[in-house]
């Protein structure tokens, strides 16, 4: 696994596999996103004219900070990190490797030195009952020893969480199978969108780019667009409210129809309640009018009191008997806002007659004999309106998906592997009443050293 | 009994916890620093009750949900998974001095909501009806308690270690004698950040779940999702530092402070300066 020991190639892989690399690498990166929060990210040019100067415009063009988290310059940190990640572990590998397969099972006193935690003490008794004390005491108070030795001179050898040591490459590994997916889903996926009217269907949907949306040509628009090789339809859309105003949900009755088949049957997607068809999943994401709204009344003269019903779209100009005319002018779908004491939908509207002023009128939907008591020559009451609306769906496909959640799955795993266990190890080695006994982890030195003064001092007390 | 009295009588308990706790180390009595944690503990099941009862009026009002969709609900959890964390490493090392350098986050908290923040209880919008909401948000604001607690025990280390430096390291006799030892409050330093790192790590993944679960995005460099990433990688570089460099001490602890200082502007500056899609901003 190790490179050539050329001068060059050597420091360079050490440059490479370094923890230097990686402080730099997280911390470049942490300011660099700052960078990201801060500048508003792919708004429209005429909004960054709005908040920065000309000069400043065109040095954060050039420096790519509009699109910082996919300018040249972010990508190869990332690079780099992964580059980091796979060479500290192939440096690391071999070390890891011996000291699964062939582990030092006798602490001599050359080897003591190494270690930074080591204890002598004088105890009675010959060694060899020295050693089944300490290979009892070892197994109850830490893990089961190896005993090797003999001749008055043993060494015992005992190992906790040895495969703790794996938690850190499956961490790392993790890191780059999570890059790996986030690039076929960009690859081989598309974020889009389309807008469908209740009762038609799309069988295209369009690429969200960085320009989208900015005064752009059909020919452009059609280039964005994306062959879904089926069809998708809206049967209906709707917003529903809680008893404050605000809205409780928003719902798109969704049906695909494949081959002339439909394939899924008047589906409610709601906002966190996507479909998912062939990998693509349609989530709801906005709404707007399709057209005018239709508003339904009804029309009594104040003699006779039999209702007549009418339509007026909104703004239009509607005859009624006896030569007069009405307008819808405004709506609401709640009063209260404006009149706290009411509630419900409502109307204003001019009746215009034949020969004289126009008059305002308010129409309630909940109180329908609000404008009888007006005691004009007509009355109206309003019915309700029917407004036909436009979906807007977020479209995603992205195939990578399930692995960048593998990769989230393996971190954790690794996480906790790397980070609660710890490879511990203890030596003892006995000679001539004489115990020494040594200890090692392989991370968080403070708490294990701390296991280890208790554990020589219950040693001493016995 | 209605919740908002009861987070009032929280807030009171974390509030006279605090001040029993400085008390404590100015009079080195040990039955004073065992009312203090009593105190805390206090605040902790009525708070918890409170919570709970939240929760219940939710439902009553008729759009139930769990207490953490807003800003007010999320500071108030996030005293409450402070006092949690603290109350739990009470029981176990009965280090009572740490208590002063933790329970003021919680009770600073507890009187910003109550004081400062909309109590009402607000039907979700639509983005947040998930469960992922849950799962999300309680295993961040667990992360950034435990990220709460490391900071507060690391301004100890930097205190203690100043005074045992000043007067050599024979004696360190008056109130700081009521400190932990400075290795302890290392190693508990690590341990929280130990803690907090998975959680905070959980709290991502879950996040990036959830988004793509409602948006079909798992990572839109949105500046919340940002932010939280910046915070990951400084206590990812914390634990580089500390696991293979051996960074202890000082440098530690002035590390855990700045993650932490960089916690709170992921939690509250990000909402109150930048812009984004998480919706706790505003009052
Ligand atoms: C983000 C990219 C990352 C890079 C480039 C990176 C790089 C490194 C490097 C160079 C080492 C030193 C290896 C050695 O000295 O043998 C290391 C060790 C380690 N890393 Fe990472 N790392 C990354 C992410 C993480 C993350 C997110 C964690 C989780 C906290 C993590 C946990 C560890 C652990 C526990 C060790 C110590 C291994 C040991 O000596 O026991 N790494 N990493």
């Amino acid at each position: 696994m190790t490179p050539t020991k050329t001068g060059f190639a050597n420091s360079l892989w050490n440059f490479f596999c370094s923890l230097k690399l990686t402080i730099f690498l997280l911390i470049g990166l942490s300011a660099a996103s700052i960078i990201g929060t801060v500048v508003p990210q792919n708004a429209a040019p005429a909004q960054y004219a709005k908040i920065y100067s000309e000069a400043t415009v065109q040095l954060f063009n050039a420096l790519d900070f509009f699109d910082m988290y996919h300018s040249w310059w972010f990508i190869l940190l990332l690079y780099l990190l992964t580059l980091n990640l796979v060479a500290c572990s192939l440096k690391r590998l071999p070390r890891d490797w011996k000291i699964f397969t062939a582990p030092t099972v006798a602490m001599d006193e050359e080897m003591e030195k190494s270690l930074s935690l080591v204890r002598h003490c004088k105890m009675p008794g010959s060694s060899a009952k020295l050693r089944d004390m300490l290979g009892v005491f070892l197994t109850r108070e830490f893990a089961a020893p190896v005993v090797t030795g003999g001749e008055g001179r043993y060494y015992l050898f005992a190992q906790k969480s040895l495969y703790s040591r794996l938690g850190v490459y499956v961490l790392h590994f993790s890191i780059i199978i999570i890059f790996i997916g986030a690039m076929i889903g960009s690859y081989f996926g598309y974020k889009a969108y389309v807008n469908i009217e209740e009762g038609s269907e799309s069988s295209v949907v369009y690429r969200r780019t960085a320009s989208a949306g900015q005064m752009e040509t059909p020919e452009q628009i059609a280039a964005r667009a994306i062959d879904l090789g089926f069809t998708v339809r809206c049967e209906s859309f709707s917003i529903s409210y809680y008893d404050n105003g605000s809205p409780r949900e928003y719902k798109s009755v969704l049906s695909v129809i494949e081959n002339g088949r439909t394939v899924v049957d008047r589906r409610p997607v709601i906002v966190n309640s996507p479909l998912t068809y062939r990998g693509i999943t349609f989530y709801q994401s906005s709404y707007s009018p399709a057209d005018d709204p239709v508003f339904h009344l009804t029309v009594r003269s104040g003699k006779d009191g039999t209702g007549r019903k009418i339509t007026a779209r909104h703004g239009e100009r509607v005859s009624l008997p006896g030569g007069s005319s009405l307008q819808v002018i405004e709506y609401t779908d709640d009063i209260k806002p404006f009149f706290p004491q009411l509630s419900g939908p409502a109307v204003r509207m001019a009746v215009m007659p034949k020969s004289g002023e126009t008059q305002i009128l308010l129409l309630l939907k909940n109180y329908p004999d609000f404008d009888l008591q007006r005691g004009g020559e007509l009355a109206f009451t309003y019915d309700g309106m029917d407004q036909k609306w436009r979906t807007g769906l977020q479209v995603a496909k992205d195939p990578g998906v399930w692995i960048v959640w593998l990769g989230c799955c393996l971190m954790v795993a690794g996480i906790f592997m790397a980070f609660f266990l710890s490879h511990r190890r203890i030596w003892v080695r006995i000679e001539n009443g004489r115990v020494s006994i040594g200890g090692a982890t392989n991370k968080n030195q403070p708490a294990f050293q701390i296991f280890f003064d208790t554990l020589t001092d219950k040693l001493k007390a016995m | 009994m209605s919740s908002s009295f009861l987070f009032n009588v929280a807030t009171l308990s974390y509030l006279v916890s605090m001040v029993v706790f400085f008390a404590f180390l100015g009079s080195r009595n040990k039955t004073i620093g065992l009312a203090g944690s009593i105190a805390a503990s206090f605040g902790l099941i009525v708070q918890t009750a409170a919570i709970g009862l939240r929760w219940k009026e939710s439902y009553d009002l008729g759009h139930g949900h769990a207490p953490l969709s807003n800003l007010y609900e999320s500071v108030v959890f996030f005293a409450w998974t402070i006092i949690f964390i603290y109350v739990l490493i009470d029981f176990r090392y009965k280090y009572r001095a740490v208590g002063a350098f933790v329970v003021p986050f919680a009770f600073l908290g507890m009187a910003w909501a109550q004081l400062g923040l909309n109590s009402g209880i607000e039907p979700l919008v639509p983005a947040l009806q998930s469960n992922w909401l849950l799962y999300h948000v309680i295993t961040c604001f667990l992360g950034y308690a435990a990220f709460a607690v490391a900071c507060g025990v690391s301004i100890m280390y930097l205190i203690k270690s100043k005074y045992e430096v000043g007067n050599g390291n024979a004696k360190s006799g008056g109130i700081m004698s009521l400190f932990p030892s400075t290795k302890f409050l290392d190693d508990l330093n690590y341990k929280a950040i130990m803690l907090g790192f998975p959680l905070l790590t959980l709290g991502i993944i879950t996040g990036a779940a959830w988004a793509d679960y409602a948006w079909g995005s798992y990572w839109s460099w949105d500046p919340k999702e940002t932010w939280s990433l910046i915070v990951w990688f400084i206590y990812a570089a914390f634990l580089h530092a500390r696991i293979t460099r051996g960074w202890v001490g000082r440098r530690a602890a002035i590390l855990s402070i700045i993650g932490f200082a960089a916690t709170i502007f992921c939690y509250l500056g990000v909402n109150l300066l930048l812009s984004g899609l998480h919706s706790y901003g505003g009052g």
